[in-house]
């Protein structure tokens, strides 16, 4: 008797202990989180293993398991193609047990991925895709688009281009959904402005050789070529159209979406002076330049992109969203998520929409020029701030059937 | 037609000269793969491979070594070329008995196998290489502005497509190739010794690759996949000429160029394919290719 009663006592202080320890009841969650991302095609730099380091960081930050969570990451590469991605976002869900995914660049392979998450209902923070249909038109309950998307890339840099005095647009735009979404956003603008699009292209992605699509566009009397592609098509659309004059016979570049890892490819002598739009950079402030010398360390040197960022601070936010709630199911985590104000190193302050937008700052930058540089990875100046209200699209606009 | 009367007979010139440029390394790699081929019998799918290797190793050769683009041209075939004896060697010559098929494998595995290499050591987003400086700068040709190192890469990789012709066609050398490819065995019965023309060839057609690779470095990106992403058109192209012809590779190489440069302008989104429906319908009429002879 008197040894069971000891016993009782035992495993009473050791489950209270245990319970200490983990703040909440909540010892046994166990988290399961899939970054899926192209890791061997043209998105692989600004995204790829880079972001397996944010989210690994992400969850050494949030000190998982000090918290009595358990967390785990698992990566795989969808190539940029929706039918992969679909598959093993099903594969994820249906097997592994993966309860959310997060990343996926290429806003075709992004929809898709979309669309099974709300299916299984599970949850979806997406970084790397760019399309505003994300919380738009077919917009989820299950997903929050955390970086960036097609409609502040067009306000920002296209808004910038517009005011500096391009009115007539010319556009190269990557053939699938980002590129046309992308073309779609800057074009309202450019409109919107008293300026008119006098043509466009539609080149297959990915592309290796733009000099016919840049000739057109010089041949077009256009005062300011949009490029809405990305990756390593932008990369060769500028080297390519510095190589043929064009920003020498009075045409401007406009780069829609650039990455950090874009302009370290292409050079500072061929980059210089662009324009272009991110929600994040490695130099912005003490707390940024801190973060990306310890991603840098992890990651071969490279700095951050603003899609590696996002990766970080989306699954920060989602780890909190599951200690406040004390429990990972999606509906509640979501319904978190949008309740708690956002806060992390990177983006500051912020707020995820009931669309499902996260909402912070977008920045204005511009391109150094090779003098201007001091340091490896020193490649951006601050033009501009754009504030959340300026950089996202409306709620009233974005047409998502969900939000009253 | 209508179309056509959209778009100036300028922009037309402009057009096809631009087509003649692209076409200009569709044959460089097209007349590679046609000549290793025609000898080996083997489908060598790490030609794009040793095309980008062409392209890093030039940039190797800038960065580490202060070596210009000049001198590259000539050293990067041959460094690489060195590299593709080796392979044959120590590799592929011990599948020369067994069914096409394993060539295959091993060629494809390798350019994996090195793509991944590359991938691993310098990312994906590619290596700035700058235009050399004797060629920066174009000509405005009254219908469009050609960048000078255009000009240069349709100049050089004529000269080096006809040299190899002739070299083959015209001169003793190419006589034992040609009849090696032939009866290997008559050859070598006449004291010729075929294993190491073998082994030149091979060397030699990846010395193309590489060649072409350097050609391309200043105006593309140097990055790992850029072979992977041409080798499979280029493969288009030997089909159509025909496997093994050495004129046919570098006339269709040229004229696939062309086509491809005007089908951007009529139809963008059809100029990823339109090789290859090119390519089925020459198979469906002339499954030999247009300019192969019917085994």
């Amino acid at each position: 008797m008197k040894i069971k009663s000891l016993m009782r006592a035992a495993i009473a202080a050791s489950f209270l202990s245990g319970t200490m320890l983990a703040g909440v009841a909540m010892a046994d969650t166990a988290v399961k989180i899939g970054v899926l991302n192209d890791r061997s095609g043209i998105y692989a730099d600004l995204s790829g293993e880079g972001s397996v380091v944010a989210a690994r960081m992400a969850v050494e930050d949030f000190k998982a398991a000090e918290k009595g969570i358990t967390v785990e990451i698992v990566s795989a590469d969808h190539q940029n193609k929706p039918d992969i991605a679909s598959t093993i976002a099903r594969q994820w869900y249906d097997q592994e047990g993966v309860d959310m995914i997060t990343d996926v660049p290429t806003s075709s392979a992004a929809l898709a991925v979309n669309e099974i998450t709300r299916e299984k209902n599970k949850v979806f923070i997406n970084s790397g895709a760019a399309t505003s249909d994300l919380t738009g038109k077919q917009c989820s309950p299950n997903t929050v688009h955390w970086t960036y998307d097609t409609y502040a890339l067009a306000h920002g840099t296209g808004g910038a281009m517009v005011e500096a005095g391009g009115k007539k647009w010319f556009f190269l735009t990557a053939d699938y959904a980002f590129g046309h979404a992308l073309e779609r956003d800057t074009t309202a603008v450019v409109e919107a402005a008293g300026g008119e699009v006098v043509g466009s292209v539609r080149h297959p992605f990915p592309g290796t050789d733009f000099s016919s699509f840049l000739l057109q566009a010089q041949s077009s009397g256009a005062d300011v070529i949009g490029l809405a592609n990305a990756g390593g098509d932008t990369i060769n659309s500028i080297k390519q159209a510095s190589e043929f004059g064009i920003t020498q016979g009075g045409q401007a570049l406009a780069g829609l979406l650039v990455f950090l890892t874009d302009v370290h490819a292409l050079g500072l002598d061929t980059a210089q002076g662009l324009v272009l739009t991110e929600s994040f950079y490695w130099d912005l402030n003490d707390d940024t330049r801190a973060w990306s010398k310890r991603f840098a360390e992890a990651h071969d040197g490279d700095m951050p992109t603003m899609v590696q960022a996002g990766v970080y601070a989306g699954v920060l936010h989602y780890l909190n969203a599951i200690e406040a709630v004390g429990g990972k199911d999606p509906q509640a985590v979501m319904a978190k998520m949008k309740e708690m104000p956002t806060d992390d190193p990177l983006f500051g302050q912020g707020s995820v929409r009931e669309d499902g937008r996260k909402l912070q700052n977008m920045y204005l930058f511009k391109v150094k020029t090779p003098d201007q540089s001091k340091a490896p990875w020193d490649y951006y100046e601050l033009v501009a701030t754009i504030p959340p209200e300026k950089a996202w699209r409306p709620l009233a606009e974005g047409g998502c059937p969900f939000v009253k | 037609m209508f179309e056509l009367l959209g778009i100036p007979p300028q922009a037309l010139f402009g057009q096809l000269l631009l087509g003649l440029i692209n076409g200009s390394f569709y044959a460089l790699l097209s007349l590679g793969l046609a000549i290793i081929f025609g000898l080996l019998n083997i489908i060598n799918f790490t030609h794009g491979a040793q095309y980008m290797m062409g392209a890093f190793v030039a940039w190797m050769l800038l960065n580490y070594l202060g070596i210009n683009y000049w001198a590259a041209l000539v050293l990067v075939p041959v460094i690489v070329g060195i590299s593709g004896v080796i392979i044959e060697r120590l590799l592929i010559s011990r599948l020369y008995h067994l069914d096409h098929l394993y060539g295959l494998l091993l060629t494809f595995g390798l350019a994996l196998i090195i793509q991944g290499l590359f991938r691993n050591e310098y990312g994906i987003s590619g290596l700035p290489y700058q235009i050399p400086s004797q060629l920066s700068g174009g000509q405005n040709l009254g219908f469009m502005f050609l960048p000078n190192y255009r000009g240069w890469v349709i100049v050089a990789s004529l000269v080096v497509c006809l040299a190899t012709w002739f070299v083959i066609e015209k001169t003793r050398l190419g006589a034992y190739l040609r009849a090696a490819t032939e009866n290997p065995t008559l050859v070598g019965a006449f004291g010729i010794n075929v294993p190491r023309l073998i082994t030149i060839t091979y060397g030699f057609g990846v010395g193309l690759a590489a060649f072409a690779g350097v050609l391309a470095a200043p105006i593309y990106s140097v990055n790992p996949n850029m072979g992977a992403d041409l080798i499979i058109v280029v493969f288009a192209v030997v089909v159509i000429g025909g496997m093994g012809s050495i004129l046919g590779s570098i006339v269709t190489g040229f004229g696939l160029g062309v086509i491809e440069g005007l089908t951007r302008v009529f139809y963008p989104e059809g100029s990823a394919v339109v090789i290859f429906v090119i390519m089925a319908i020459v198979l469906l009429v002339k499954p030999a290719g247009l300019f192969g002879r019917t085994a």
